[in-house]
């Protein structure tokens, strides 16, 4: 038999940061036209592997292999000069350019002095035609949609003639519906002789799209496998290593009398826009209303009234039985409001700080931390961080370490312990596993409804389907800032809430 | 199915370009009418006016073409200052020792750079604080051209005017733009080569990708530390001839602290020009125009005190800028040092 030629050849690799090994002898082959899978928990090292194979990073130790031939990668150039392109998480694309400007970015075209962008427009019009993704190539890139940002992305890659595309978390930022289009597109790129490396802590999507899948944990890989070998409840094993409940279990809601009272509500944002338009409903204690939703339909800003982040035009919203007072952060925190933001990183955790502040952000004025109002006791500070860091398994060096070092996680539970380790009415929790890997989410879903059996109201905000479905006791769907339909989530299907987040209009309300 | 995809509602052709172009229309516009108006009064007075005009305005746009190499590749520039006030001392000694001005303004352009070159090297290399960066060069220049500087010496000769043969005779306009000395002349040129080179080349593009999105520039393969250095180097040596400016060809002296902030409104300049030259360019017409009118309405005799009309073209930058400053698009990592791993 001859052998393969394979696309691409990871052998080896090893790439160490201060302190931590983030791949630790690393190896993979990518045949052509295939679309492989890596799939892993964050901080399992699989970002880490691709930006040293994007020539981001420099490897420690190991080799690269394109079409069988050893290659030097020291920077994105060479990468790209080997054919390999990239799709970053966080996409590398100038905001205030034009689609143009952003593709040929690195590889201008010119004529004389000047750059020739009628040609350039021109280039990208086929190559947008050749594989079926439509752009507008004058469109300034912050006016478009992320889904249709992310295309111009793989075009960019495309435009530099990659054979071998490397897509990182592409779906983390897409609706439903979008990342069906991925998937189309992606499969498409296959057909034309294009190998994909497709990375993802999603399971159904691997399950989905990929032909081969390597796992990787803790910098290492664990092991290689085909969707036809395993299933959901396989990979997760592979991924954490242990068994993962995919679906937190749950006795039924006990709803109490009503916490949380949200009255005709309505907030104009910045831009004078009507974001949140006339909305009313409840939050009862011991149960846990879900707000689906695709993000920008208003959550943020109501999320944000309702904590106590931004002012009203219209409504009132009632905390036990008193009418809260807006922008008063102060005075939830000591009502008994809980509050996991949506950005754990802006509006979450202080980055700079380390673990013991954070964890007494709500509280560092009250007995025991402050004795007199003034003067601050840091012995109380770091037991109770001690404390907290142990009950929600936060898994951190010691409570002086600086927040920004922890992985999105324990970030997260971090937060949780604060927020937690107060007595709370109501809790607020706004997106609280974006971004997590399965472990994770696990965690902090036993935990939210571990709340609701002790009595709390707790609001949970969720663009993603699943989240709402595993926690909701009754679930609200929001859409152009209004709220279209509120049912028991026993009552209804993801179809049903899928359409219903496009704004499709329930028959009956 | 089509998913939400909120559009801003559809604003008319018309009021998008009165939004954009509105203010600045309203400003020239009522400088136009001030010049006929004045022009009906005294040709004398206009033409001096605008010669005037021209020279105030240079000094300022040329530091606010520093100010914008730097910030349109994300390094902020607070040095201008400084980096004028070093190029017109050391512009003004070479002329002193060598007697030859070509040698002295080359000698005030390599000053320029050189403190473009600190600077680069602090914001970028050494990721310092850039503001403190630029009041490092604007202390070290204050106090170096304060200590060396000899009180009694003179410059040999000063950059005299060159008309261009019949266009310098063209009523009102003519005298103040076609009969200048070459800095002048160098002005307008460099003002629209830079705009030229930032929006129309390569360079420009790869340069304004680095001061809004660093990260993308560098995975693209374009090193983000060489189009910073570049650009900053470039820029101080601009100042360097805003300061050669000064000595060789406005004043033909040094005086103690001569750059009197100009920097600084250069800055300003920079900001209320949208970070374009031709807006810098603009901008600083209009300041120095109101400079101009300043020193004539002080002629006039009008019965208010000096000092409130010396303040005239300070309170425009203000109004102007606090009119603007919400409108404008800063570069997005502006100040920001780059790390790469």
């Amino acid at each position: 038999m001859s052998e393969e030629i394979l696309a691409l050849e990871v052998r080896h690799v090893t790439k160490r940061f201060p302190g931590v090994i983030a791949n630790d002898d690393v190896s993979f082959t990518l045949r052509k036209g295939e679309i492989h899978a890596l799939l892993g928990e964050n901080g399992a090292g699989k970002s880490t592997l691709m930006n040293v194979v994007y020539g981001l990073y420099s490897q420690d130790e190991g080799e690269f292999l394109v079409n069988n031939k050893v290659v030097e990668i020291n920077g994105p150039s060479d990468a790209i000069n080997y054919g390999i392109g990239m799709v970053h998480q966080h996409f590398m694309l100038v905001p205030v350019f034009s689609v143009t400007e952003n593709m040929i970015l690195g590889s201008e075209v010119t004529k004389g002095s000047s750059l020739d962008l009628r040609r350039a427009r021109r280039e990208i019009l086929e190559i947008s035609k050749a594989y079926g993704l439509e752009v507008d190539p004058d469109a300034i890139v912050e006016d478009i949609p992320v889904g249709v940002q992310q295309r111009v992305e793989i075009l960019k890659a495309l435009y530099r003639k990659a054979s071998i595309l490397v897509l990182d978390e592409p779906t983390a930022v897409l609706t439903p519906q979008e990342a069906e289009d991925l998937f189309r597109v992606m499969r498409q790129l296959t057909e034309t002789g294009v190998s994909i490396i497709f990375i993802t802590h999603k399971l159904k999507e691997v399950l989905n799209v990929a032909d081969r899948i390597t796992v990787m944990r803790r910098g290492k890989v664990v092991g290689h496998t085909t969707p036809q070998e395993t299933d959901q409840k396989g990979l997760a094993a592979m991924m954490v290593g242990r068994d993962v409940l995919l679906q937190v279990e749950k006795t039924p809601a006990k709803p109490g009398e009503i916490v949380l009272e949200v009255e005709n509500l309505s907030i104009e944002d910045e831009r004078g826009l009507d974001v949140v338009k006339n909305i009313s409903f409840e939050v009862r204690t011991g149960e846990i209303l879900g707000i689906a939703g695709v993000q920008g339909n208003g959550q943020t800003e109501l999320v944000e009234a309702i904590t106590g982040l931004r002012d009203v035009d219209s409504g009132r919203v009632t905390l036990a039985d008193e009418v809260i007072p807006f922008k008063k952060p102060r005075y939830l925190v000591e009502h008994g409001m809980g509050h996991i933001p949506e950005d754990r990183h802006k509006h979450g955790l202080v980055l700079p700080y380390d673990l013991a502040d954070n964890l007494v952000l709500c509280t560092y004025y009250q007995q025991p931390f402050a004795e007199k109002m003034l003067i601050r006791n840091q012995q109380a500070v770091l037991e109770n961080a001690f404390g907290l860091l142990e009950r929600f398994d936060v898994r951190a060096p010691g409570p002086e370490v600086k927040a920004s070092t922890l992985s999105g996680g324990n970030q997260q539970k971090v937060i949780i312990g604060r927020e937690f380790s107060r007595p709370l009415k109501v809790l607020v929790a706004n997106q609280p596993t974006r971004g997590l890997d399965v472990g994770s989410i696990e965690y902090i879903h036993k935990e939210i409804i571990k709340m609701r059996d002790e009595g709390v109201g707790v609001l949970v905000i969720s663009a993603e389907l699943d989240e709402i479905l595993s926690l909701a006791d009754r679930i609200a769907v929001m859409y152009r800032g209004e709220i279209v339909a509120v049912v028991d989530a026993k009552d209804t299907s993801r179809e049903e809430l899928g359409l219903w987040m496009a704004g499709a209009q329930p028959e009956k309300m | 199915m089509q998913t939400t995809t909120t559009l801003p509602a559809p604003v008319s052709p018309w009021k998008r370009f009165l939004k954009q172009w509105g203010m600045t229309l309203g400003i020239v516009l009522s400088v136009v009418v001030i010049i006929i108006w004045q022009y009906s009064l005294n040709e004398n007075i206009t033409e001096a006016v605008l010669a005037s005009t021209i020279r105030q305005s240079t000094p300022l746009v040329l530091g606010a073409l520093c100010g914008l190499l730097g910030e349109r590749s994300a390094v902020i520039n607070i040095g201008i200052e400084g980096q004028m006030l070093l190029g017109a001392f050391i512009g003004f000694l070479v002329n002193v020792w060598t007697g030859n001005l070509l040698l002295a303004v080359f000698a005030a352009i390599i000053t320029g750079a050189i403190m473009g070159l600190l600077l680069a090297y602090m914001s970028v290399t050494l990721k310092m604080d850039q503001i403190i960066g630029g009041t490092v060069i604007n202390i070290l220049a204050l106090g170096l051209t304060g200590y060396f500087y000899q009180v009694g010496l003179t410059t040999n000769g000063k950059l005299q005017p060159i008309p261009l043969g019949p266009l310098a005779d063209i009523p009102i306009v003519g005298p103040a733009l076609f009969n200048n000395p070459p800095i002048t002349y160098a002005t307008f040129v460099l003002v629209i080569l830079v705009h030229y080179i930032l929006f129309y080349t390569k360079w420009g593009l790869r340069t304004r990708a680095v001061g809004e999105h660093p990260r993308a520039a560098d995975t693209l393969g374009i090193n983000v530390f060489k189009v910073r250095y570049v650009n900053v180097i470039i820029g101080g040596a601009i100042a360097g001839l805003a300061g050669a400016f000064l000595t060789l060809e406005a004043v033909g002296s040094f005086e103690r602290n001569m750059t009197n902030g100009r920097g600084f409104v250069a800055l300003a300049v920079m900001i209320f020009g949208k970070f374009t030259p031709l807006g810098a360019w603009g901008a600083a017409l209009l300041f120095g125009f109101a400079s101009a009118m300043q020193t004539q309405l002080q002629f006039a005799g009008i019965n208010v005190p000096h000092q409130f009309i010396g303040i005239l073209p300070y309170v425009l930058t203000i109004v102007v800028l606090a009119g603007f400053v919400g409108r404008t698009h800063v570069p997005a990592a502006d100040g920001v040092p780059y790390e790469k791993e």
